[in-house]
């Protein structure tokens, strides 16, 4: 149907929009950083993997078990950590991603160490990464905008007089970052079905900053601009195919224009809206007719 | 008895130099409440500009190591400069600091990666590999060279801070900035002097590094040791950081020895995590509750 060119495109894209989806609604939306996403990532994609190779389970189950694998980790470590303060939570989360991979290259018996784990079968067709970045998608909009995503918006905004007006902040911050390792999770299970062969040094905090840079690009506290973020940041290469070397170059400059220049990211605290669109273009329109009169 | 001896040393070793750039952390930190993450980055170009003097000929390597040094502190004041100032005067939170500062890190790296290529560098060796004997314990001499500058410089850093005229005025910054300029400070010097400060520390730690090991690209990864350490000390106090990267390095070179060398930064990072669980705002850091 497709060529394996672009199937492989589109898979890359629709998997990193669910990890981003994830991050960003932990980041955007409570303005906590999670440095250790990738780690959930590994956990999800040796879960998954080990329960589709090792037992022979369906996809879907092992997916959702390498996703429940991720959840739980989080929320142990949520408990643990949430109460720290910025930068001591950020840094909590590095420690964390930096010992899942530590630890998936020690056990060499589980998980095979730095040779990776092989004979993954092919199972993340474009179809099933299209459909799952859709769910997700739906998934993360109807979070966001139920009472539980308000809350979160508004321990964004400020805590002290969100816990005054008696949201749970604890439980609420923990929340997010169970949802985001989740989502995390789930993309590094169709990630791990997509490669067929994974190594733990593919989850390492350069995939996780990646994570973070791309959140940010397409806009602190909006789903839609994640999504565009994660289209432009992974098209982008494959567009400039010659410049592969490049590529985390103009990711690092681009973030830092990009902070200098539009802080709140391509879509900050907005959604993408067709409405918008349209009035734009003909308000353009208008004054274009105007001028000629 | 012995080799933990050797060990400890060894591991005060490479925590003085986690503390060089620890402290540089610490520093930027108490005056903005940021994590200057692309700190590691201009360590790593500072031993990247000692190198490029080594090619130099004739020139002798007091000289390079002086470009070194003096190159990394010119890249950190342009960071401040071009990115942190600019964001400063937006009045944008500090979030975006950090953001710029993770920016500017992967800008630096991948651009010493197109420039140089990511093949290891030497940088070359100031003393011959040897070690001393002293009494049965043997102490290689880079060992304990690194070790004398670090320690040297940074008592030189804290009487500095703590004696000077300058160092009033860091202080007053970081306890309050707004305050500090209506007396007479003029923050903006203050604030670009510590950038040069810093600077300067991470280019002589890079260049420590690189003697020790070699110079490449992703080399600026030390920062995140350095990092974890002024965490474990708490952000924003330099004696905290000192004494935070000693024990990273301590802790570092004896579980290496002892247990694995592949769980070593498993069992730091467990450590970190545990320290925070203990003590929220690390070992010194002040605890500061958020304003309404």
């Amino acid at each position: 149907m497709l060529n394996a060119f672009y199937e492989g495109v589109i898979v890359i894209v629709c998997i990193n929009i669910i990890a981003v989806l994830g991050m960003s609604v932990l980041t955007g939306f409570t303005r906590l950083f999670s440095f250790g996403n990738a780690g959930f990532m590994s956990i999800g994609a040796y879960g998954a993997a080990i329960c589709s190779v090792q037992f022979g389970l369906p996809f879907p189950v092992a997916i959702l078990i390498g996703v429940l694998a991720a959840g739980v980790v989080a929320f142990l470590l949520g408990s643990l950590t949430i109460r720290l303060r910025g930068d001591y939570f950020l840094i909590s989360c590095l420690g964390f991603g930096e010992c899942v991979w530590v630890l998936f290259n020690y056990t060499r018996n589980i998980t095979g160490g730095a040779n990776g784990y092989s004979n993954i079968p092919y199972r993340t067709t474009a179809l099933v990464a299209f459909a799952s970045a859709v769910l997700a998608f739906v998934i993360a909009w109807n979070f966001i905008h139920s009472k539980y995503g308000q809350n979160l918006s508004a321990i964004r905004e400020n805590e002290v007089a969100a816990a005054a007006n008696g949201i749970d902040v604890v439980k609420f911050k923990k929340m997010a970052f169970v949802f985001s390792a989740l989502y995390a999770g789930w993309a590094g299970g169709l990630y791990a079905h997509y490669l067929r062969y994974i190594t733990p040094a593919l989850f390492n905090l350069s995939k996780s900053s990646e994570l973070i840079i791309t959140t940010v690009l397409g806009g602190l506290g909006s789903l839609t601009g994640s999504v565009l973020g994660t289209i432009i940041v992974q098209l982008l290469p494959e567009i400039f195919r010659s410049l592969a070397e490049y590529r985390m170059l103009f990711y690092g400059i681009a973030v830092v224009l990009v902070i200098l220049v539009r802080p709140n990211g391509l879509y900050g605290y907005r959604e993408f809206s067709l409405k918008r669109v349209v009035a734009f273009v003909t308000s353009r329109l208008g004054k274009g007719v105007k001028s000629h009169e | 008895m012995k080799i933990l001896f050797q060990q400890i040393i060894i591991g005060i070793s490479i925590g003085s130099v986690y503390a060089l750039i620890a402290s540089g952390y610490a520093l930027v930190y108490s005056l903005l409440d940021f994590s200057n993450w692309a700190h590691g980055e201009v360590c790593m170009l500072g031993a990247y500009c000692c190198f490029m003097a080594t090619r130099i000929e004739k020139l002798p390597f007091a000289v390079s190591v002086v470009i070194g040094v003096g190159g990394a502190a010119l890249i950190s004041l342009l960071n401040e400069r071009l990115a942190y100032r600019n964001i400063r005067r937006h009045g944008s939170p500090n979030m975006f600091l950090m953001i710029a500062a993770m920016g500017l890190s992967t800008t630096y790296q991948n651009l010493a990666n197109v420039i140089w290529g990511s093949k290891f560098k030497q940088l070359p060796k100031l003393f011959k590999t040897t070690s001393l004997n002293l009494g049965g314990v043997f102490i290689g001499t880079s060992d304990l060279l690194c070790l004398s500058i670090a320690i040297v410089v940074l008592v030189i850093l804290l009487l500095i801070i703590n004696k000077t005229r300058f160092g009033l005025h860091v202080r007053a910054v970081a306890c309050n900035g707004r305050t500090a300029s209506l007396l007479g400070v003029k923050i903006d010097r203050v604030i670009a002097m510590v950038f040069l400060l810093a600077g300067a520390l991470a280019g002589l730690a890079g260049v420590m590094y690189g003697m020790k090991y070699n110079v490449y690209p992703t080399m600026g990864n030390v920062g995140i040791k350095a990092f974890i350490a002024s965490v474990i000390g708490g952000l924003g106090s330099v004696p905290g950081a000192i004494i935070g990267a000693m024990l990273l390095g301590l802790i570092e070179t004896v579980v290496s020895g002892y247990i694995s060398s592949g769980l070593r930064d498993l069992i730091s990072f467990s450590l970190l995590i545990a320290i925070l669980l203990i003590r929220p705002s690390g070992l010194f850091g002040v605890d500061v509750q958020e304003k309404a």
